[in-house]
Formats: structure tokens, sequence, C-alpha cells
């Protein structure tokens, strides 16, 4: 690879790599990220490229793995260019027909095509597709297109034109200045305005200055930083390039979770080709600014998502946050002026700079401008990264995008921002997703992990369930927050086992109150945001488990009974075979039945019963406490 | 052994600026090299880096990603995240502890398993599941634990033919499972 000495000659390399892409071979692109290789796709890229060799078509066909394209539920995932044709499911034992279809006639394979549950449809390309129709893809939309661990694809699809832009003369107020006008806010959770970080950052006249990238995605429940680093790490790396300009920095940082390797490994690959190529290193494109960015991973500790635990983390600390002020900006790392910001924000400043602010300002709403990136999960049609304007409503969400509630049943709650978000009822389906509506509502926007929940889903249960994660996470630094976590899991345990008072329910609300005002960090500061919202909207299952020993979403173990129906039950020993104490008896075409005192309620003859003869009845009659 | 432990561990320090911000990357491979942190290697750690051994300690407990316990032959990490716990992953857990007859995540006396719970791997579209050593298991059910197991399980010279016929059917199933 040649050093790169100015914009021409990375214009020039720009069009080397154009020309040197044949847009009229097929090209089959096969998403390889961790859920598609999951479900396998590194088999179905082997029995494709197998094929083609045995076939002699090696160099008439292109088979490329790209990054996440987001619709995990339906992967393996496949596109065939340049018609676009998308492919869903696709296992090694399709490659055969799949290379027939491309090399002859390209009549595509209709039985791997999408099909549209709600109108039956089939559906030939992947924007055709319910869910990512509404969607509008400025971050993750190259994902799909491009070879993460290439270079070349990123310049091929624009790639580094906005520091081409940046260094032929935007002078780094113009840059913040176009920041700041962008409207962009922080996209890690608190959504601090970008712009007014940057700007202090660059009022400080120390002598060295830091910024770090924030790709600790802790959250339970949300991926999308991952997929961005897997999928497109080039762009992080160019917004950051941009930032060190704009702020004067000369070493960055990129903090990555530790359990995501393949994010890691693609950013090394990433880091690597930059500094080849000279993007990364001393005089930039012959520009004057020196940059180089250093990797880091995290040891797994949730605390160091929060910007000063992380900046101890780096110099070799325990991930222990401090009080701010000082703020990072004023004295972060190794005590210099740094910026932190988010993986999605690095990556919105080159889409920003080549687009223009104005455009960046004409998506979303009034104070929550561009798209967010949110991971749909839990109970729903569509599991997948969903990249929208911000302002869309839950309804259009969930059922638009997401395809609705498995099995016909009905939604409770979405669970927005992690631990630190909260829970939204169904009955506010039609709150537009933004900053301000999400915080109005007790919840946050966090970093986007939005999680699904139906009626089989206990509210109870779920606020123990963040506790519990937040008691393990807190680093014990303060007090609030500290033994906060675990008296309120306590109090949530003792309601979920049926042991709890009425005089329980003003106690979490003064304890939630009292970490909220109190704690030094903003995890303990969010950390009752689950037991507010839930106790806030869903009082009445709180009740149910307290005064009638019922949990009405049948989860509670403590509270449940299992029994088998025996009109319905056929008699096929499913469920004899699975259980684990040998709780069930029953000989073979005979009504099974279960032994109560035996059972541990774990549910797998559930699971397994085809004729759904497994009953499952919570309430005062059934469990004395 | 023990002087294998130190030899290694010296090559990773000689890896590393003796300083304290390479404390937590020296522990990092240490981690990835014996799949736990030795004693003698803190205290050398400690010396080598000039970080006092109570510190080192407090890192090392601190972060999830190290244990002070030796791990066994297979790690099972269960994913508790928000999207698995939604879709039936503690249950999973409980199979998967029963079957290896653990009361709780640990190791078994055989040192063939250790089970861990993590939270989080960032796979939600495919919840819940399950990663043993690199190999995620995917839309698990309790059904299909055994099974899953099974791949693992150490293996008797004489019953090896069979096993081996039997985990090509396994592992055709939990493939199969996860598309259906």
């Amino acid at each position: 690879m040649p050093k790169l000495h100015s914009v021409q000659e990375l214009n020039e390399l720009r069009t080397a790599c154009l020309a040197a892409a044949d847009s009229s071979r097929p090209c089959l692109t096969v998403c390889a990220g961790s859920g598609c290789t999951a479900a396998g796709a590194n088999e179905v890229l082997e029995a494709l490229r197998r094929g083609l060799e045995k076939r002699g078509l090696e160099d008439k066909v292109t088979v490329k793995s790209t990054g996440c394209h987001g619709f995990c539920e339906k992967g393996p995932l496949m596109i065939v260019w340049p018609e676009g044709v998308f492919y869903n499911r696709v296992a090694p034992a399709d490659a055969a027909v799949l290379i027939a279809s491309v090399s002859n006639g390209r009549r595509p394979v209709e039985r791997l095509l999408y099909k549209d549950p709600v109108s039956g449809k089939t559906v030939l390309r992947e924007d055709e597709v319910p869910f990512y129709a509404r969607q509008q893809r400025v971050l993750f939309g190259n994902n799909g297109r491009i070879d993460p661990k290439q270079i070349e694809d990123y310049l091929r699809v624009g790639g580094y034109a906005a520091l081409a832009k940046v260094v032929s003369g935007l002078t780094p107020e113009e840059v913040i200045g176009s920041v700041q006008r962008s409207g962009l806010r922080g996209r890690g959770g608190a959504g601090f305005p970008t712009g007014t970080k940057w700007e202090a950052m660059h009022r400080q006249t120390a002598n060295q200055k830091y910024i770090i990238c924030n790709a600790d995605e802790g959250d339970p429940g949300a991926f999308m930083d991952r997929s961005l680093l897997e999928g497109n790490p080039h762009s992080v790396l160019e917004g950051m390039i941009i930032g060190a300009h704009a702020l004067g920095a000369s070493e960055g940082y990129i903090y990555v979770r530790a359990e995501y390797p393949l994010a890691v490994q693609h950013l090394r690959v990433a880091l690597h080709q930059a500094e080849e190529y000279g993007l990364l290193g001393d005089n930039i494109l012959d520009s004057g600014l020196s940059f180089r960015i250093k990797l880091v991973q995290g040891a797994g500790a949730f605390v160091c998502g929060e910007e000063t635990a992380l900046i101890a983390s780096i110099e070799g600390r325990v991930g222990e946050p401090h009080p701010r002020p000082p703020y990072p900006v004023q004295k972060g790392l190794w005590g210099k002026p740094t910026v932190i910001n988010n993986v999605k924000t690095w990556a919105s400043v080159p889409q920003i700079i080549n687009r223009g602010a104005e455009w960046y300002a004409s998506i979303g709403t009034e104070r929550s401008k561009g798209t967010m990136v949110f991971s749909l999960v839990g109970k729903i049609n569509n599991t997948g990264l969903v990249e929208v304007p911000m302002g869309v409503t839950l309804r259009q969400m969930i059922y638009e995008i997401g395809g609705g509630i498995p099995k016909g049943k009905q939604l409770k709650a979405v669970q927005i921002g992690g631990p630190s978000g909260g829970c939204i009822p169904a009955s506010l389906l039609d709150l537009p997703i933004d900053y301000e509506e999400l915080t109005k509502a007790g919840s946050m926007m966090g970093s986007g992990g939005m999680v699904v929940m139906d009626e089989d889903t206990c509210m109870v249960d779920i606020a123990r369930y963040f506790m519990e994660f937040l008691e393990d996470e807190s680093c014990g630094k303060c007090f609030p927050c500290r033994e906060g976590t675990q008296r309120l899991r306590a109090i949530l345990t003792r309601i979920c086992q049926g042991k709890g008072t009425e005089e329980d329910l003003p106690l979490l609300e003064e304890m939630s109150w009292m970490m909220k005002e109190t704690s030094l960090c903003g995890l303990g500061q969010t950390a009752a945001n689950p037991v507010q919202t839930t106790l806030r909207y869903f009082r009445d299952e709180y009740l149910a488990h307290i005064r009638e020993k019922r949990c009405p979403a049948k989860v509670c173990r403590e509270l449940i009974v299992y029994s088998i129906e025996p009109t319905a039950c056929d008699g096929c020993q499913a469920c004899v075979r699975v259980c684990a104490t040998e709780a069930i008896l029953g000989e073979k075409k005979k009504v099974h039945r279960i032994e109560t005192a035996k059972c541990i309620k774990c549910g797998a003859c559930l699971e397994v019963c085809q004729p759904k003869a497994v009953l499952v009845s919570s309430g005062a009659s059934l469990c004395p406490s | 052994m023990a002087s294998m432990d130190t030899e290694q561990a010296e090559k990773i320090l000689g890896q590393f600026e003796a300083a304290r911000a390479s404390l937590i990357p020296i522990l990092q491979e240490i981690q990835a090299t014996y799949y736990y942190l030795p004693q003698t290697v803190l205290r050398r750690v400690s010396q080598k880096l000039d970080v006092p051994l109570g510190e080192v300690y407090h890192a090392a407990t601190f972060y999830n990603c190290f244990s002070l316990e030796p791990v066994g032959s297979h790690l099972v990490q269960v994913c508790l995240g928000t999207a698995c716990h939604v879709r039936g992953g503690p249950r999973v857990l409980d199979r998967i502890l029963r079957d290896l007859k653990l009361p709780e995540p640990g190791t078994t006396r055989d040192f063939s398993f250790t089970v861990r719970t993590v939270r989080c791997i960032g796979c939600c579209g495919l919840a819940p599941v399950v990663r043993v050593d690199n190999r995620i298991h995917h839309h698990l059910t309790q059904a299909k634990v055994g099974g899953m197991l099974k791949l693992y399980r150490p293996k008797l010279a004489a019953d090896q033919e069979q096993i081996t016929a039997n985990e090509t059917e396994d592992a055709q199933a939990t493939l199969s499972a996860g598309t259906e």
C-alpha cells in the first residue's frame, strides 16, 4: 500500500478502486456480523467459494462477506448484486442452486426469498421488505455493501471524502460550527449536544488533548455499536480523524468491549490499513495534522461506559467514576482535556461534513436531530437493528418495522434505554421517540436498546432482573448506589416470591428517589428508572403479587403451579421424557399427571407439549404463602 | 509445572511497557493464556509494574472477565441479557446447571465444564443464546440443552465411534433447530 501524501492522491486511489470494480459482475454478499455468523454465515461463504471453484467460476462471480444488515432474525442473509436480490435463512446446502441461478439466466431462487408474513407476498429486494422499507439508513446504509476488512470498499462508497474536504480547507471552527448547526446529540445515552462539548474542548488551551471513542456498549439487549464497528469500522475512524483536526487532539483511543471479538478484529484491520495509507500517523494527507489511535479492550465492567470510569480504566485503574466537575473536557485522560463520544456520534460526523449540517438538521424532531439506531429485540417478530429518523412512534417501530408480537400475543411494554431506562406501557404506543419525550415518560434514549415485552412478561420480575444486574455492576464506590441497588433487589425479590407487603411500595419509591438525588454517577442516578416506571405504569401487577399472591404473567416461580389438562393430554410422553425431576407420571396413550411436590417449575414440559395440555396457574388458593 | 507458569507470564510481561496503564492489558493476556489469573503470576505482575499487590487484586476482582479460579476444558457462557431473559435464558441456565450437577455457576468436579453467566454477547436477535468456547448456540430451549452439552462431554475411548456418530446427528439437530 503506498502512503497517500495529498488529497489528490486519495482521489486518484478512489478512482482506481472504482475502475477496478466491475459493477456488472455478479457479486454475492453474505452478512457475516455476529448474529449471522452464529447462524452459520461462514459455512455458507465457504460452500459458495467451494462451489464456484468447482465450476471454474471464481473469476466470474465475486463472493464477499459484509457487516451486519440488521435483520438478524432471518440470518444468514445474502444479497446478489447488481440486481439486489435479497435472500434469507441461507444454508450451506443452498450454495449450488444459488450459484446456478447467478450463472445461468439469473432466475431468483424462489424459496429463499423473503416472504412477508402479513401480506403473504414474496419480496425480491431488500428495500421492499417491510422491515427495511420504513428505515432511513444513514449510518448503516453501507453495512451490507462493503467488506469491512477492505478499506478500498469503503473508498468506493465515498469513504474518507469528508476527511479530504476537511483537510482541504475547513478550519477547526468551521467543523465545530457544522456539528453545532447539525443539532447532533451524543448517541451514548444522555444526549448532550456534541457541538457544545466540542466547543468547550476547543476553548481549552492545553498542549496535549485526547479524544476517545466509547465503544463499551454494556447495555444488555443492545448491539448497534458492535454492528457498526464490525460492519463499517472506517466510518468511525474517519469521524475521529475529523474530530482530531477540529479539537486539536494528537492521540485517540477506542475503548471497546472484549466481549465483541469480531469488532476488535475488524477495528485492528481497519487501523492497520488507515496507517498504511497514511490516513493515520504524521502529517495526514500533507495537512499538518498528526493523529494516532490506540485500541483498548474493556475487561467487562458495565460502569466503564461512564466517562470518568472509562478514563480510569484506560489509565490502568479500576473503573470507578469520580465526581464531575471537573469534566473530562477540562481534566480527562492523564489529566488532559478529553472529548469522549459514542461510536455512532463519531460515525455521524463524516455524514454531516459530506452532506451538510442543514441536511442533517432536517431529519428528526425539533430538538432531536438525525437518525437513531435501535436494537429491536425480545418478544417481537422481526428482531434486529433498525435505523429510523428521530420522532417515529413506538407503534411504527413495533408494528410496521418489527412486524408485531409473535404468536398473536398482546404487547405489554417496551423497555428502552437498558438498565438506566424505563418500561413504557402499551398505552403510550403513539409516543414519538426522541430524547425529550422518552424522558417525560420516565425512560431515556440510552444507547438504543429496545426490548419488547408481551403479556407473558412479568413487570415485577423485569424490575428485579435489572436491579440484580445493577447490583452486580455497581462499582461500590458511593453508598446510595451500592446499598440502594442491594436493598431494592431484596425487596423486589421478596415481592416476586409473594412475601411482599403494601408498605414495600412507598419504600421502593422513597429509595428510588434517594438514589436518583444522591448517587455519584449516571449508573446510580438512573438505576431506579426500571423500578419507578414499572411502579408508575404497572402498579396493579405489584399489588397482585402482594395482595393475591398472584403473578399475572405466570412467571414468578413461587407463585405458579403446573398441571395437565386431562381432556387435552394425548399421552405422548414428550413431557415425561423432558422432565428433569421425574415429576410427571403417565404411561403411553394415557393421561399424564404432574406431581406438584416434585415439580421444580422449570417449564420444560410446557415447551414440548404439542396439544398444549400443560397449564400454568397462579393465585392465592394455589400458593399459600 | 511451576516453571512453565512463570515462563509464559514472563513472555507476556516482556511485551508490555512496565507502566500502570499496562496492568489491565497484561491481566487480559494472562487470562487468555491460562484461562485464569494464577496467584504466583499476579505477584510477579505487581513486582514488575511496581503496583501494590492489593491494587492488582482489586483490578483482578473488579472486572468480570478475570477469574482467580482455574476453569474447566469447556467454558459455557450463558447469556442473561435482557432479550435472553425475556425469551427464557434463565430456564436454559437452570437446565445446564442441573445437567452438569452444579448447584450454581462454577466448574464441574472433573474440570470438564465451567459455567458462567454473561450479560449480553450482542446476539439478541437469536435469543436465548449460549456460547460454548467460541461457538454460539442459539434459539435454545431446555430440550436442546442435553444435545448441546453432549457435543463437549469427555468421551471414553470405547464409546468413541458411537459418540462421533451421535455427535454429527446432534450437531445437525442443533444447526437445523436454529433455522426453524
